[in-house]
């Protein structure tokens, strides 16, 4: 059974709720694995030797002992996934500048991808419980094939809503279908004119919406035409 | 008795078409949606049917207000859950819209758990990817009920279907009753009656760039496809998908909601369907390696190159 350790780093824990929002597919995902570390469900102090490590969060490089412990899971994991965009991409501690009243020295936040070397990448803040779900099925089941899109994503560090320009518009891509405007957590992203126009304020830097554009990443008719049986005839016809 | 589709149907070049069970023509037998639907008011019957059955709670498409003082015709998505309303928003709008945008407005804002979505083939891609990968919407699979989509070679911005209308057919937009496209020409039905064509060739400098990198003419991974070409005039060509896109449709056949033909009885017949998805899929291919010859990525593969 594949050894799975849960580490949180800076988050706020929405992820692994997002996880627990799978309901009772939850409980067969647990069935799977053998959870062998996770201090917000169980009582284990050190990471342990594993196959499978999922960070939610960032790394405070203010933070000396979360520092160790990032260090410890490169020791001890053979593959890292960095589950939602704190530890994707940053997210919204991107915006952090210290100087809080509780660690006013605390204000160096980068992504698991920054500082680590990560398999995959799961964006979104947090991500959905059925996007969760669909990584974890696959990781479990080793199907590379399928998980290349969340290995390529490991690459990206960083993200803005302003990638949509760049890499979308810019390029002649946009088609103007708003499936940016909504995965957007923070409805920073109005669709005026045909094309989707950022509110930089509102942006949390997730990644969410150009991840989600179907011309940055197609995953390929194949899983769409199995899922939904396109083209299938039932027994009994003909 | 009803007609059983299968005995209807006829498969037509997958290549082409993209997966499907089967390809008829037909047409809604209310007169109340012909008056105002673009062909066959497919659509439109298929979301008054799911919404009055229950089957579905609420209906994404789009809405245009050729009224509007600012910007006639400018179409917005929008969520109907009264099927009362839903021929409010028939008829084909020709110009882009965001209707993917509005699943998060039925989700959230309306509650809706079983909707019926519409759109172009682009957009039903991003709508199948997001039922795949909701990344940012949160138990969203579950609730699209059936996703139908339309037959598309291109698109126009708004400006650029302005242009067309007001600079090439000399109609004002507010004065436009009624859009067409079919027999190699670009229609514009006015409110006072009067018709107005120009050549399919004059419109193409209006057409979105983005929609010559896009290979799929027939929402190829719709339920259901539907559309005018390959149908008589006030028919539409309807390309049965799934499972559950054929049981929708072999329902409303049997209410009587549907009146079907063998598309091969009637003409210009699935040939042509075929003839220009094979066009479209060629063009565009051509057109994605020239920009791939200035290192530009290939749609869908962005993500690949960053």
């Amino acid at each position: 059974m594949v050894k799975l350790a849960y580490v949180q780093l800076a988050g706020c824990c929405g992820c692994l709720v997002s996880l627990a929002d799978t309901y009772e597919r939850l409980l067969e995902i647990l069935d799977a694995v053998d959870l062998v570390y996770c201090q917000t469900l169980m009582d284990e102090r050190e990471v342990p030797s594993c196959d499978v490590c999922i960070v939610e969060g960032a790394v405070c490089l203010n933070h000396e002992h979360m520092v160790e412990e990032v260090k410890e899971i490169e020791r001890k994991a053979d593959t890292i996934v960095a589950l939602g965009a704190c530890a994707a991409t940053g997210n919204f501690m991107r915006h952090s500048r210290g100087n809080q009243r509780g660690r006013p020295t605390h204000e160096a936040f980068v992504p698991v991808t920054e500082v680590l070397d990560v398999d995959y990448a799961v964006p979104g803040c947090p991500p959905s419980p059925e996007t969760i779900e669909t990584f974890l099925v696959l990781l479990l089941e080793g199907k590379e094939e399928l998980l290349k899109p969340f290995a390529e994503l490991a690459k990206k560090t960083s993200y803005c809503g302003c990638d949509l320009m760049e890499e979308i518009i810019n390029k002649s891509m946009c088609m103007g279908c708003g499936t940016c405007a909504a995965n957007c957590p923070a409805r920073a992203i109005e669709m005026i004119d045909g094309r989707p126009v950022l509110n930089k304020d509102r942006c949390i830097k997730c990644g969410a919406c150009i991840v989600s554009c179907p011309r940055f990443l197609w995953i390929g008719d194949e899983p769409i035409i199995k899922a939904f049986d396109v083209g299938k005839v039932e027994e009994g016809g003909e | 008795m009803a007609e059983d589709l299968r005995d209807v149907m006829v498969k037509g070049d997958e290549e082409a078409l993209g997966p499907h069970i089967g390809v008829f023509t037909a047409r809604s037998t209310d007169g109340r949606i012909l008056k105002v639907s673009q062909d066959g008011g497919i659509v439109s019957a298929v979301a008054i049917y799911g919404l009055e059955e229950g089957i579905f709670d609420g209906f994404v498409a789009s809405v245009a207000d050729p009224d509007d003082p600012e910007e006639p015709w400018k179409p917005r998505p929008v969520v109907i859950t009264d099927p009362d309303e839903v021929l409010e928003a028939a008829g084909t709008k020709y110009t882009y819209c965001p209707n993917v945008s509005a699943l998060k407005e039925a989700i959230t804002t309306k509650a809706c758990e079983s909707i019926m979505f519409v759109g172009t083939p682009c957009q039903v891609r991003a709508v199948r990817k997001l039922q795949i990968v909701p990344l940012g919407m949160r138990h969203f699979p579950e609730k699209v009920k059936l996703v139908m989509g339309i037959i598309c070679m291109e698109n126009f911005p708004y400006e650029g279907l302005r242009s067309i209308v007001e600079e090439l057919c000399g109609v004002w937009m507010r004065e436009v009753a009624k859009f067409d496209i079919g027999k190699g020409k670009f229609w514009v039905f006015t409110k006072d009656g009067d018709v107005v064509s120009i050549p399919i060739d004059e419109t193409h400098p209006f057409e979105g760039e983005p929609c010559h990198v896009c290979t799929d003419y027939c929402a190829e991974l719709s339920d259901i496809t539907a559309g005018s070409v390959g149908s008589p005039d006030g028919w539409s060509t309807v390309i049965v998908r799934t499972p559950k896109g054929l049981e929708i449709l072999q329902d409303m056949v049997d209410k009587g909601l549907l009146e079907v033909k063998s598309i091969e009885e009637v003409k210009p017949g699935l040939g042509l369907v075929e003839k220009l998805a094979q066009v479209k899929k060629n063009k565009n291919a051509k057109e994605i390696e020239e920009r791939e010859e200035l290192n530009l990525p290939r749609p869908g593969e962005v993500f690949t190159k960053v």
